[in-house]
């Protein structure tokens, strides 16, 4: 059996510096690291003989405005079904620098989370092989799921409620 | 006349290592309303005659921006939007939401509601899998199955009136709990289905199992190996006709399913085939959880004690000062969550259905997301069916049962 520890100790072993803030919200290892070495991590995990880290469960991007220099992460969920041991990484990015290498070369299943998370969040996966919107039409100018887009406020009166039945 | 060569999709995978074509490719829309995508999503093939050579998926023609719906809404208002996902099985979703909150909250829920919960999710997989398995031999050509399932079908359905109100968009249960004890014509109907329910399988079985002509256009027809599956992110039957026993309600068990003894079907090829046989014998499986389930049914209440997170009944909030103010608390969304983060995962009828929550301590989730089962497996689509006749496509489409509504979100 694996534990958070033993992993936890791989990884730093192996990445060095470049794994930090390490949690463990709700028991589930929670780690952070670069754009750099989310790919070498997640090949690591991928290809290594004890962890066989063989599933990418999800992948998904969160929007931290107010969070200067990291105002976006894109969170990876890794499960070793062999051991059934669950991870999360982390990695944030810059506002003014959204790049992040694709995982598409070691999960095929990489390939439409990365594209959703592009559509919502507008975050670019280099070497993606088909980097477009997957849900929202293509003419979209913006990406909806960040936060300057609020929804709709309910409370607004300058819509007629006889014209908009409300 | 100068020469034009025809190149199309050279890129296409298919096409590596084939001779160059000599004819000329037709172009076909399968969807976005084609009665055999049993929903909105469109397929474009390039067609060499009969054979697929490459296909091009569009998907979001019913995106309903459920995740950025869900940032602005109290938690308990979000159960709706998770009706509206896989909507052949909605109670496992609303479930599984509350499950989420309830173990973010840490909020214990008692025994009996949690059988009844399973007694519900069974049900709801139970409708899941008769829809995919019957549709599939509407679309090999045999629609007396489908429609003699149906009737069954509509028995659960009757089974979730009686327990929510709702039949298909159900909103079941509530955090902490179940809106209400199981009531004695809920259970008697439960009864009258567990008993008649099985020789009607049993016929369906006999109709097609070992039906020659349904098992040729059926066997080593979009096969995928256990490793591209995994690697494609399949979960569920799809992903256990593989080989694969993976199972969330057996590897992290929630809601008591470590109570009863079933066992995880698994397949051999991964083809349509055993996709349709493994559904096949989870129906079977999920028939032995629920007769459990309802003869052990724990005595005790049906929700949780924790009156700042369950709704209280009614009558209570009618009669009793507590009962009204957290009723009022509740629904004006006037109840904070601590801030904190929690990946959740059930059982849905297409595989692992997980709800990935991000809490910033406020009334409503920071960030939401939902981890869509058909969404992460219909992207093998292509790699299934290029090299098949446009046939096969449609009955590998449908043994995948791709669900619209969870597709797009």
């Amino acid at each position: 059996m694996l534990s958070n520890q033993k992993v936890a100790e791989t990884l730093v072993k192996k990445f060095g510096d470049d794994v930090f803030d390490f949690e463990e919200p709700y028991g589930l290892l929670t780690l952070s690291t670069t754009r750099e070495q989310i790919l070498p991590m997640l090949e690591f995990l991928f290809n290594h003989e004890k962890i066989k880290g063989n599933f990418l469960t999800d992948l998904t991007g969160v929007h931290f405005p107010d969070w200067k220099g990291q105002e976006f992460a894109v969170v990876y969920h890794v499960h070793s079904l062999v051991h059934n041991f669950r991870l999360r990484i982390k990695v944030y990015l810059s506002e003014a620098d959204l790049h992040i290498p694709s995982a598409t070369p070691v999960y095929s299943s990489a390939n439409w989370m990365e594209r959703e998370t592009y559509d919502f969040f507008g975050i670019i996966f280099d070497g993606h092989p088909n980097l477009i919107r997957i849900l929202n039409i293509e003419e979209m100018d913006y990406f909806p799921m960040r936060k300057q887009y609020p929804l709709e406020d309910a409370t607004r009166e300058d819509k007629l409620d006889a014209l908009f039945g409300r | 006349m100068a020469d034009i060569e025809l190149v199309p999709n050279a890129k296409s995978p298919a096409r590596i290592g084939q001779p160059e074509l000599v004819g000329e490719l037709t172009t076909l829309n399968l969807g976005p309303t084609h009665p055999a995508t049993h929903g909105i999503f469109q397929n474009i093939l390039q067609m060499d005659g009969e054979k697929i050579v490459s296909t091009e998926q569009t998907i979001g023609y019913i995106h309903r921006a459920f995740e950025k719906i869900a940032e602005r809404r109290p938690y308990y208002q979000i159960t709706t939007l998770t009706d509206r996902m896989n909507y052949c099985s909605s109670p496992i979703n609303n479930l599984g939401w509350h499950m989420t909150m309830e173990k973010f909250l840490e909020v214990d829920v008692p025994k009996r509601a949690q059988y009844i919960r399973v007694i519900m999710m069974e049900l709801a997989r139970i409708a899941d899998h008769l829809i995919c398995n019957g549709i599939l031999g509407v679309d090999t050509g045999a629609f007396s199955g489908f429609l003699y399932l149906f009737e069954k079908r509509e028995e659960i359905y009757e089974i979730y009136e009686e327990v929510c109100g709702a039949r298909l968009t159900t909103n079941m249960g509530r955090l902490g709990g179940m809106e209400r004890d199981l009531s004695s014509e809920a259970i008697r109907k439960l009864r009258a289905f567990i008993k008649s329910f099985p020789p009607v399988m049993q016929e369906f079985e006999n109709l097609f199992n070992r039906n020659r002509i349904f098992m040729d256009r059926l066997i080593n027809v979009g096969a995928i190996s256990a490793e591209r599956a995994l690697n494609y992110g399949f979960t569920g039957p799809n992903l256990r006709a593989a080989g694969v026993d993976y199972d969330v309600r057996v590897m992290n068990p929630y809601s008591s399913y470590e109570d009863f003894d079933f066992i995880i079907p698994v397949g051999q090829s991964g083809d349509t085939y055993d996709r349709f046989m493994v559904r096949n014998a989870e129906i079977w499986e999920s028939l032995k959880i629920i007769e459990q389930a309802l003869e052990n049914l724990p005595q005790g209440p049906y929700y949780a004690d924790a009156p700042e997170y369950y709704l209280p009944p009614k009558d209570e909030v009618y009669s009793n000062m507590e009962a009204l103010i957290y009723h009022f608390k509740i629904v004006m969304g006037e109840i904070d969550a601590p801030a904190g983060e929690i990946y959740h995962a059930v059982e849905g009828g297409n595989g692992e259905l997980g709800f990935y929550m991000i809490s910033d301590g406020g009334r409503a989730p920071y960030r939401l997301h939902f981890r869509r089962p058909s969404f992460i497996y219909y992207q093998a689509f292509p790699e299934m069916c290029i090299g098949s006749t446009l046939s096969d496509a449609i009955v590998i489409m449908s043994s995948l049962n791709v669900i619209a509504g969870e597709l797009d979100s």
